[in-house]
Parts: structure tokens; sequence; C-alpha cells
């Protein structure tokens, strides 16, 4: 039996776990189900050997590897099994089948695919997470969730569909379906799958389903959809396409564009939408520093660290904007404000959590992002390093202040409502609590040292010093610079204001025009959106009514006497495989 | 498990299983007719296709016996061929036996309650021998081995065939047109096939599918058999509802009884590319240079074309029903197109996905038949807020509707895939993508249903929760899980693809 279960991927006995917890109707049965199962999973991950294919199947011909555990897989599958275990928790107050139960196959799903060893099993898991995972969206009951779902939906589908066209391009021509690294792109499958990745990953202009979606989902939902679906694609990415060059410079667009974004949005929640692609952008850049196929230890290593503590602090920023959304019903900035004295608690876990995200010192965020920007120095890729330090001062503008600011403090929408319920809140404080955790330098196997223990390759990164002067001096004037930056632009009302409708001083705007051009190119969006989206609206009416007018019951097709036509079609046809039979004698 | 159930079976009766698979259905057929209570009649036609399933397992484990396949010849009357009428059973024909009867044998254990809600009381008795005199003669065209008693045995099942569609009268009138513009279509067909056999009788001189092969290769060059070959092509693409042929199957599957659709899409086109396949690969074979370009000029196109064509009709019909039946005719063309490749791996994948799609759409169809016996209408909005009110009846459909689109883990994903890979085998990469954009066509115009019935709140909000009874509902999940159990360990099943797509091979070009 121990041998047994020792050889299950954790991965798909959430699955099975989740599925079944959709058909048990008794809440507290439910409940423990969900709870029990991420740890269960944990123990299970801990004690597998490392490296070897730990169980194999066979579909249709194809040797699968199931299960497959190596140290940079093991580090996303731990981040994932955490972070489902504290979303647990944060959804112990809601009484819903399905969501609770898609929940937890949806983190089965990331994990299953972090775990698989080859790219058909990737590929099934991979389509499991898009299934799943739509049910948290559509929960929400609104229109607009439903459409966003469906929109959401055929997106993630397309990545699988492109996934599984490339590795059957990948099998046709090695006849294997190893995760190996490619080295080009000139290798067979290398493009489709790449594409397949940068959709699941939010590639700027393929990154719009993620702040649709993610804003529209329930409460827990946002939760439980920041965690794993981009993060499954940057363990992607890191597997096959280390040190690909131009995801050096795909990630650090990545990190810059959504800054502007985020910062003249009004929905906090959209807001971290816009930061999550900011985060990722920071990962995918570590990603591609190094040699095609192999990449750069250290850069690999930053990109995983930075993965693990990201998907703590973002869980803890959504699920701090979510008890506020449960108490107060909005998460406009223009409505919320002076939150802090209904729920303090709240307050401190957000704050933590900015300043996570901000890469504090002796916050999780600052061990991890660190390395990352190193890797970037040393290969002396200046310009890129310059994109990576004005993200990371966009982070602190948008994500570690904005959101604690307009929410707790700011003007005060005279909103009093009751501190979030104490299971979030427990949530919240083992999120916190692990953000700092993993943030201290402790000795021996404890603070950061723990998590570079546990990097794809320890040995680089326990020889890595976070907290060497200069890193911090660095950090330290980035941020209290950056603060500065609010506070003058706060005092002196130029930050884009959270009411909509406050008209800004234009002769100050021309001083500044970082903002001007945040500004305009919002307003330009504004504009070009709508009609763009009109145009294709337009476009795909005029294709819809051809298609109609051909193929509908009273379309061309379908019209005239149909024995007549049929009669003639079966001459026609005759009469056509007479000639090519001819032709060829 | 088929090894143990055919050594149950006595050795006296064994050797004689050809005969009686076809035997069972003819003697009970009549029998069936002459009883006052339908209900009888029900019960004969179980013990009918049970029979044959029974017989058809026997026929399966004694191919399987031997490695690459026995082929089991029993010659009718003791007439030894070719004079005499042969029976000949290889991995392929047992295959598709195994196929007819099995689905048979389902589709006449949960038909009752749809009979008794669909068809008069003075007529039900008729009815299921009319049932079973199709359901025998799609069993001869699978067992025979004489083409003009092919003929005989197509003839018989579809005459039968015509009148269970025009039945469909009593619940729309408009199965009756219905009927007759298939009657016209099929006698098309069938007249060009037997004009066909009549080609290669008059330079041959045999009947007999085997020795017509060996005479065929000495004929060599002929224009007769060029002639024969159109004939016989064109006259099997109609019955096999082959694009544009296809235009009698939408009406003939929208407005027959539920139970006779289920059947007729699990198995009719079934057979008639069954036939096709067997004289395309065993009669002619691919050392007529003819035969080459026909495939690579005729089928392929075709097959592409319903794949796109119906699949965005399939898209725009406002009846479930007219939905499945062009997504039918767009699966006969991947069918097709697996088989127009001319290579084991093609027509293995082709014959695989046709076993997967009588396990699809049988489900669709059965699971269709149960919500038109408790809510009636088929149209789209009748389908609104069903994943409610009969959850059990629209789980299984949901199943078997992912199997269609070709979600991993279904059956649907593995022939699918299993064609892809025998498309890349043989370089043609293009058409992977035109399977992929029908895929996706295949997820709109199965998504639009599945959304209606799981997603929209019902029209008639009073709409009470009321499911299909147990015998509609055990047969549609057992077909249901085969879905997914082909899809998780589709070894049997591909196999049985990979056996008959061999035998075709053996000796032949490739």
């Amino acid at each position: 039996m121990n041998a047994l279960l020792g050889q299950l991927n954790p991965g798909i006995l959430m699955i099975l776990a989740g599925l079944a917890g959709c058909l048990v109707k008794s809440r507290r049965i439910r409940q423990v189900l969900m709870l029990v199962t991420p740890i269960l999973s944990l123990v299970l991950l801990s004690v597998a050997a490392r490296g070897v294919d730990i169980s194999a199947g066979s579909i249709m011909g194809l040797d699968l590897v199931l299960y497959r555990v190596d140290s940079l897989s093991f580090i996303f599958a731990v981040a994932f099994l955490i972070a489902s275990f504290l979303n647990a928790i944060y959804a112990l107050h809601t009484d819903d089948r399905l969501q609770d139960g898609m929940a937890l196959a949806y983190a089965g799903a990331a994990i299953a695919a972090t775990l698989s060893g080859d790219l058909m099993t990737l590929f099934i898991f991979w389509e499991i997470t898009a299934v799943s995972s739509v049910f948290l969206i559509l929960r929400a009951g609104t229109k607009a969730a439903y459409q966003a779902a469906m929109r959401y939906l055929g997106v993630q589908i397309l990545s699988g569909v492109l996934l599984l066209y490339g590795l059957t391009q990948v099998y046709t021509a090695t006849g294997s379906l190893n995760l190996e690294a490619f080295t080009s792109f000139d290798q067979p499958g290398a493009k489709l799958i790449f594409a397949a990745f940068a959709i699941k990953a939010a590639f700027p202009f393929m990154h719009n389903w993620l702040q649709d979606a993610y804003p529209k989902a329930t409460v827990i939902g946002a939760v439980v959809l920041s965690a794993f679906t981009t993060k499954l694609a940057v363990y992607a990415f890191a597997r096959l396409f280390p040190g690909f060059d131009v995801l050096i410079w795909i990630g650090a667009v990545m990190t810059v564009f959504p800054v502007f974004f985020a910062v003249i949005e009004n929905d906090l929640r959209k807001v971290l939408s816009y930061s999550l692609n900011n985060q990722v952008g920071f990962m995918i850049c570590a990603i591609g520093v190094g040699t095609a196929g192999i990449g750069s230890q250290l850069a690999l290593n930053g990109a995983a660290a930075h993965a693990f503590a990201h998907i703590i602090y973002k869980g803890l920023l959504f699920m701090s904007m979510g008890a506020v959304l449960y108490r107060t019903g909005t998460t406009k900035a223009s409505e919320l404000g002076g939150l802090y004295k209904s729920m303090p608690w709240t307050t401190v876990f957000c704050i933590i959590g900015a300043m996570s995200i901000s890469a504090f010192p002796l916050f999780s965020g600052f061990v991890a992002k660190s390395m990352t920007m190193s890797a970037v120095a040393h290969e002396g890729l200046t310009v890129v390093w310059l994109m990576l330090l004005f993200a990371s001062a966009g982070v602190l503008e948008h994500s570690g202040i904005k959101i604690p600011y307009f929410t707790f403090f700011g003007h005060d929408s005279g909103k009093r409502v009751k501190e979030a319920p104490f299971n979030m809140l427990l949530a919240m404080g083992l999120a916190a609590f692990i953000c700092i955790a993993i943030g201290l330098p402790l000795v021996g196997g404890f603070g950061y040292t723990w998590l570079y223990g546990m990097l794809p390759y320890p040995d680089v990164a326990m020889a890595y010093q976070p907290f060497t002067l200069a890193h911090v001096v660095t950090q330290l004037q980035l941020l209290v610079l950056a603060i500065l930056a609010f506070m003058l632009l706060k005092r002196f009302g130029l930050y884009p204001p959270e009411r909509p409708g406050t008209i800004l001083d234009t002769d100050w705007l021309l001083r500044k025009p970082g903002y001007g051009f945040a500004k305009w190119s919002g307003t330009v969006w504004n504009k070009a959106g709508p009609a763009m989206t009109a145009v294709a609206m337009r476009l795909a009416a005029q294709t819809y009514n051809r298609l109609e007018a051909t193929f509908s019951p009273r379309g061309a097709l379908a019209r005239g006497g149909l024995t007549n036509s049929m009669a003639l079609w079966s001459a026609v046809l005759l009469g056509l495989v007479m000639l090519v039979v001819l032709l060829a004698n | 498990m088929i090894d143990l159930i055919a050594s149950l079976v006595p050795s006296s009766i064994a050797v004689h299983a050809p005969i009686l698979l076809v035997l069972a259905p003819m003697i009970l057929a009549p029998v069936a007719a002459l009883m006052p209570n339908g209900r009888i009649a029900w019960l004969l036609s179980i013990l009918a296709t049970g029979t044959s399933l029974v017989m058809a397992i026997v026929l399966l484990s004694q191919v399987r016996s031997i490695d690459g396949g026995a082929i089991i010849s029993y010659h009718i009357g003791g007439w030894a061929p070719p004079a005499g009428i042969e029976f000949r059973i290889d991995a392929l024909n047992s295959m598709i036996l195994l196929l007819i009867t099995g689905i048979g044998f389902l589709a006449s254990v949960f038909c009752w309650p749809s009979v008794v809600a669909e068809i008069r009381e003075a007529k039900r008795a008729m009815f299921m021998a009319a049932f079973l005199i199709c359901f025998m003669g799609l069993c001869g065209v699978a067992s025979t081995g004489d083409a003009f008693n092919l003929f005989v045995f197509l003839e018989l099942s579809s005459l039968a065939t015509y009148v269970l569609v025009a039945l469909g009268s009593s619940r729309d009138r408009r199965a009756l047109p219905a009927a007759i513009n298939y009657l016209l279509m099929g006698t098309i067909g069938a007249s060009f096939f037997v004009v066909g056999v009549g080609f290669l009788y008059a330079v041959t001189g045999t009947l007999n599918m085997a020795d017509l092969a060996v005479r065929l290769q000495d004929v060599g060059d002929n224009k007769a058999v060029l002639a024969g070959y159109a004939f016989i092509l064109v006259g099997l693409g109609i019955k096999a509802a082959m694009f544009p042929l296809h235009q009698w199957l939408p009406n003939a599957y929208a407005y027959s009884p539920s139970f006779i659709t289920m059947f007729l899409a699990a198995t009719a086109t079934k057979v008639a590319i069954y036939a096709m396949v067997r004289f395309l690969f065993t009669v002619f074979g691919l050392d007529f240079t003819f035969e080459g370009s026909s495939l690579i000029w005729i089928l392929m196109p075709m097959g592409i074309a319903a794949m796109i064509a119906c699949s965005f009709q399939a898209a725009f019909q406002t009846d479930v029903r007219r939905t499945l039946a062009y997504s039918s005719v767009a699966q006969v063309g991947y069918m097709l197109l697996g088989i127009s490749l001319a290579t084991t791996a093609g027509v293995s994948a082709g014959l695989f996905h046709m076993l997967n799609h009588a396990l699809m759409k049988g489900a669709l169809f059965m699971a269709i038949a149960g919500i038109v016996l408790t809510y009636k209408g088929t149209s789209l909005n009748d389908f609104r807020g069903l994943g409610r009110s009969a959850p059990w009846t629209m789980t299984a459909f949901a199943i078997a509707a992912l199997s269609l689109i070709g979600v991993p883990l279904t059956a649907g994903f593995q022939s699918k895939y299993a064609l892809v890979d025998a498309l890349f085998e043989s370089g043609w990469s293009w058409a992977v993508a035109v399977v992929m954009f029908s895929s996706l066509l295949a997820v709109v115009y199965m998504g639009r249903i599945l959304e209606a019935a799981f997603f929209r709140a019902p029209i008639n909000p009073n709409k009470k929760h009321k499911e299909a009874p147990l015998v509609i509902l055990i047969p549609l999940w057992i077909l249901a899980l085969a879905n997914i159990w082909v899809g998780v360990q589709g070894g049997f099943v591909s196999g049985l693809a990979n056996d008959a797509a061999a035998s075709l091979f053996i000796g032949g070009a490739r």
C-alpha cells in the first residue's frame, strides 16, 4: 500500500479529491478533505525520490511518465501545495461544493502538470487546469463573469491546442516526448509550444484574458487563480526554454508595460492582475538569461525563488482584497478608504504583502528578486537591468503603496465594517508569516536559506549573498525615492486620483511627463480599444452572416429540392470518379 | 474476458457461429412480428441481439486465437466457394460485427420506454420485427464473403430502415418525406453498387470477393473494371453519407423514432464504410494505380470538405438532433481521411475513429432519446436548464460530447490523435491543421448544446425534475463510461482497429 501510494502523483490525488469534493454534501467532511489532501500530498512529495521516473503509464503505445520529481519541479510543486492549503483555509467560511472541489482539482492539475515527466502528460493536465479553473470565474454568477469565463476558456483551450500541435511535431521528429529543453526555435514544434506557453504566461498582447477574468472571479476564485496558471507557464518555460534570449526582452517589456495601466486603474483587484503580469515578467526575464537550452544557474534560481515567494505574497494581497470585497462589496479605489480602523488585522497583513512584493529587505520579495537582478547585471545587460529597476519602482508604486493606501488609509469612505472572518485572517496570517520567515537572514536552514536550499541549484544559491551592503542600499534607495515620489505627488494632488472625474492640473502634467504619458496612453487605450473592438465586431458579424447564409438551415446549402440535387450530385461524383480513374490509368 | 465468454459456448455451436449470428435475428424477426404484444417482441429482440453478440464474441476470440488473425471461412449449405456462398470472417469483419451486435444489444435493451412513447401500440410488434431485419441485414453485410450477397443484405437492412424512419411520423410528420428521400437516395446507391458488381462479374465471372481479388489481378487494365470501380465507390459513398452525398442523412436522423436514430447513427454508415474499405483494399487493392489517385482526388477532398462544411452546418442548427446528424457526416469525413491515406496507420486510425464514433454518437442519441421521452422537445431552447433537471442523463451526454470534441482522456481524443499521427507519418501536415480546425468547430457546436443545458435557466421554470428511466440510464452510462475507458486504456479497441487494418494489407501492396 505504501509503495502504491508513493507512486501516486500528488496532483492526481488532489484532482480525485477535488472531484470527490464536488459530490460531498456535508460541509464539514468536505472541508476536512480540502485541508487534509494538500498536507498528505506534501508528505508524498517530500518522500519522493528525485530524478527518477516514479510512475509510468502507457496510453496508445505512448509511454508516459506520470510522476517525476527533480529540483526544478519540486520547488514549484511545494509552492503550489502551500498555496492550495492556504486557499482551503481562506475558503472555510463558504459552503460551495463546486467551488471547493474545483479549486482543489485545479491546484491538483497544476501540480500534476509540474510533476509530469513528458509532454503528453503535461498537455493533459495543462488542459485540466483550463477546464477546472473556469468554474472559479463562473461561480461569481454575474453576466460579466460568465462572458469573461467563456473568453478565458477559449484562450486557455487555444493554448492547449497549440501545445498538442507542437508536441505531435516533436514526437514525429524525434520519436520521444521527453521534457528536454529546446536549444533553438528551428527545432520542430518549438515555436508552437512556445506560443502555447506564451498564452498561458500572459505575454504582452496575449495578456488580456488575465485582467479580463481574474477581477471578475469570486472572492475565493481570484485568490486561487492568482497562484497557479501563470506560474505553471513559468515552470514550463524554465523547463523547456531556458536561456532563450528573446525571453529576456519579452520579460523586460512585460515588467514595464503593466505599470502604466496599474497606476491608473481604479479596480484594485485589476491592479493586482496587472502587477501579476509585471511579476511574471521578472521570472520570464530571468529564465531568458544564459545560454540557450541551459540557462544561467543563478538566474534560474532567481526565477524559481521569485515564483515561490510571488505565489505566497500575491495570494496574500488577493486575499486581503478579497476580504475587503467580502465585507464592503467593492474593490474600487474610489469607493474605499479609511478601513484601517475597521479591519486592523487585514491592514497589517496587506501591508506585509505589499512590502514583500516591493522587495523590502527582510521580506521574501527581496531575497528572490535580488538574484534575478544580480544575474542580469552579471550578463552585462544594462538596458534590461534599468528596465527591471524602473519596473521595481513601479511595483512599489502600484502594489506596494497604492493598494494599502487607497484601501485602508487615504480619504475616509465612511465605511464601517466588521473585521474579516477568522479563517480569512488565519490564512492571511500564515501567508504573512511565510513572507517574513523566508526573507529573514537566519542561520542554518531557517530564514532565506531554507528557500535557497530548495532551489534548482542549491549550491549556487547557498553561495549567493542577498544581504550585501550594495544590494540593501540600492534597494532601499529605490524604495525611499519611490515612496518620496508618491508622497510628493499625493501632496501636490498629482497622483492619478482614485475618484474618476477629478481634473488634473495640466500645467503640472507637462512637468511630469511620465505620468502624463500614463494618462495619455490610458486615454488613447480607452478611445482606441472600443474602436478596434467595433471594427473586429463588424468583421466578425460580416463573416458570421456569410457563414450563416451558407450553412444554416435556411441557407444556400440546405435550399432546393433535396432529392433532385442529391441525385444530381451522385451523377456528378460518378462522372468525377470515372474521370479520375481513367486519367490515372 | 472475451475468451472466457467464448469458452462458455459449446464447440458444436461455436463452429456454426458465423451463420448463427445472422440466423438468430432472421428467425426471430417473423416470430416477433406475429406476437400479439409488443413487449414480447421486445424481449425477443433482446434475445436475438444478445445471441448475435455472444456469437460475435465467439468469432472474435476465434479470429484472435492465431497471431496475425485467423480467417474463418464458413460455407453456406456446404457448397464450397467460389460457386457457393461463403461467410468469411477476418479481423476486420469480427471487429465490425462486435460493433454492430454490441450497439444493437444495448439499443434493444434501452429502446422499450422510447418505443412505447413514440410508436402506436398496434405497430410495436411489427416495429421490433423491422428493427431485427435491419439488424440482421447489417450483420449479414459484415459477415458475407460474396459481393452479390452483400448487396442483398445491404438492401434488406435498407428496406427495413426506410420503414423504421417512416414510423417516426407519429411524432413528427416530416418523417415521411425524410423516409422517401432516404428511400430514393438509398435505392440509387444500391443500384450503383449492383451495377458495379455486375461489371466485375461480367469481366471475371465470379462473385466471391476473395476470388474476385485474385482474378482482377489477372485481368489487369480493363475499362469495365474501371467503370465497376467507379459505380461501387459512389454507390457505397451514398450509403456511407460521403459528402456531398449525405443529404438524406440529417432529415432521416432528425425525424425517425429516437431509438432508431441512435441505432442507425452508431451502425448504419459504419457498415457502409466497412464495405467500402473491403472493396478498396481487398477486392481491388493498391496495385491498381487508379485506386491510389481516386483516394487522393476523391476520398480525401470529400472527407475534408465534410469535416469543414458539415461542422459549420452543425454549428448553425437549432435542433439538437440535426446538429448531431451533421456532426455525423463530419465525423465520416475523419474516417474517410484516415482511409484515404492507404497506409496501415491511416486505415487503422479511420477504423478506430469509426469504433469510437459509434460509442459517442450512440451515447449522445441515447441521451436524447431519454430527453425526448421525458421532455419531448429537441430544439436548442428545449435543452435549456436540462443539466439541472436531468443531471444523470445530461452528464452522460456531456461526457460523450467531450469525447466527440476530442478532449484528452476520452475516446475521441485517442482516435483523433491516432489520425494526426498517421497524417504526420504520411507527411500531410497541412491536413492536421484541418483536423484541428474541425475540432474547434466541434467545440462550437457541442458547446452551444452544453451551454444551453448547463448554464442557461430553463425557459419554463416549472419544468419538473425528471430523469430518464433506469432501463435507459444504464445502457447510456455503459456507453458513456466506455468513452472514458477507451480514452484512458484504449489498448483493446485500438488493438481491434490495428489488427483489422493489418489484415487488409497482408500480402498486399504495403
